[in-house]
């Protein structure tokens, strides 16, 4: 077997090795779900949105709950491998370890899309706006993208201490300011139909962030989990 | 040599948990690692798994270096450590299957029957190893160490948390493995089931390898005096 289709197959065995896991005792998706709609339905109450109010902060709103939601995911996903010392067993194996860096990122994003694709149209009920627009979907999966990116290495760092329920968001949200500034903004955009030449600086600044931060932690990944 | 350490130095931030420790086991033997608690078995054997990076020192293991070579290493290792490595919310079978592809074996469900009757679990297979006992996981946390057949085995206290019956079956396993001639490193506090598994004995002592002898050369009931000397003429050194 080539090398590069054993990473494929590594790569694939831990995102199926998640999701399989998930589906049976649906504790990741649970917890973020729960959240995630406390969330948004505590802003909805605490507000009392005129119209006017919805259409300057639903974007905000939006990426309060998906980044919120999303840490809660990130950290238990490497939690639960570190907890039951499964996090040597991927360790131990004779691939490349961004391998493991990639399929747990994949699986992480899997999550955080089923969140949001449930999350949204509870959103679009309670607030009363269309979500559904191709330009905010590109916006959601970008920045979703990023911020995985991003979380999944901090969460594997994180992971090695005691603190990492604090030491992750702590971590986390000044690295993933750029990209929840760029999706806000460009959210924002798409929802109150500004021309896509204003939006775009907060694409290509989504796209720039994700292939960096992506291409960081394939080179540190090896590094991080060394002890 | 199958595996071969030479001055190796581990340290956790100012303290030297490994001091220039010299390690060799040759092709085929099974090794008794024993030592009191915080004397750098587990360090050593986290080493030798390229799980933890040594502050100086060299390491080689089938002919190949650490940590340069660590994945042509890791393809010729098979480790079973306190925890078993497995998912609970995984059957039995697909635990198996998931580090099959893994380790890239071709006939991974072939291969995982195989383990499986090995290690007596295979009417068992298609079980949650959330709903196993203690002893039927460290079972499976061996099948899953010999899976892609190893050539070397780290075994670290495999005993730990087991009842009678399950340190028996696991000893079969053991000397199973040990019987296909793989080369085998064990670390135990249990002395009476090294002294029934090991071909050679090694005492580790303040993080260096302090007394070392075939299980001829000790004698069958000699063990416990061999290890209590060892460690306490290396204390005395002190």
């Amino acid at each position: 077997m080539s090398r590069f289709k054993a990473y494929l197959r590594a790569l694939g065995a831990i995102v199926w090795k998640d999701l399989a896991a998930e589906l049976r005792s649906r504790e990741l998706l649970s917890s973020m779900l729960v959240f995630a709609l406390l969330v948004i339905l505590i802003f909805n109450f605490a507000l009392e949105l005129d119209i006017k109010a919805r259409d300057t902060i639903t974007a905000g709103i939006l990426w309060v709950t998906f980044a919120f939601a999303g840490t809660l995911g990130l950290n238990r996903s490497m939690a639960s491998e570190k907890d039951r010392g499964c996090l040597d067993g991927l360790l131990l194996a004779p691939v490349d370890r961004s391998a493991i860096y990639f399929g747990k990122a994949i699986g992480n994003l899997v999550f955080m899309f089923i969140v949001e694709i449930i999350v949204l149209p509870v959103y679009s009920v309670l607030y009363n706006v269309n979500l559904f627009q191709p330009g905010l979907l590109l916006v959601i999966f970008l920045g979703s993208l990023g911020y995985v990116a991003v979380g999944t290495l901090l969460a594997t760092m994180a992971v090695q201490v005691r603190t990492r329920d604090i030491l992750l968001p702590i971590l986390l949200f000044p690295l993933a300011l750029p990209v929840l500034i760029a999706s806000v903004k460009a959210s924002n955009g798409f929802l109150q139909a500004i021309p896509l030449a204003e939006i775009m600086p907060w694409l290509n600044l989504l796209i720039v962030y994700d292939i960096i931060f992506t291409a960081i932690a394939f080179m540190v990944f090896d590094y991080v989990v060394e002890e | 040599m199958m595996i071969s350490v030479r001055n190796l130095v581990k340290r956790f931030g100012p303290k030297t948990v490994l001091h220039r420790l010299d390690f060799e086991v040759g092709a085929g033997d099974f090794v008794g690692l024993l030592g009191p608690n915080g004397a750098g078995k587990t360090t050593l054997l986290r080493i030798l798994a390229s799980l933890s990076r040594p502050a100086a020192g060299r390491v080689q293991i089938a002919g190949y270096r650490l940590p340069a070579q660590a994945a042509q290493v890791r393809r010729r290792l098979g480790v079973v450590s306190h925890q078993p490595l497995l998912y609970g919310d995984l059957t039995a079978e697909e635990n198996l299957f998931f580090y099959g592809r893994m380790y890239a074996l071709e006939e991974v469900k072939t291969r995982a029957a195989e383990v499986l009757h090995l290690v007596g679990l295979y009417s068992r297979r298609s079980d949650l190893v959330r709903t196993f006992s203690r002893g039927m996981r460290q079972r499976l946390a061996i099948g899953r160490a010999v899976l892609h057949d190893p050539e070397v085995m780290l075994f670290d206290e495999p005993h730990t948390g087991l009842d009678q019956d399950a340190c028996a079956m696991l000893d079969t396993v053991l000397s199973e493995i040990a019987a296909r001639g793989r080369t085998v490193v064990m670390t135990s506090h249990d002395l009476a089931r090294v002294a029934d598994l090991a071909t050679r004995f090694d005492v580790i002592s303040r993080g260096k390898i302090v007394a070392s002898g075939t299980r001829q050369e000790i004698g069958p009931d000699n063990l416990l005096r061999f290890y209590r000397q060892a460690v306490k003429s290396a204390e005395g050194e002190v």
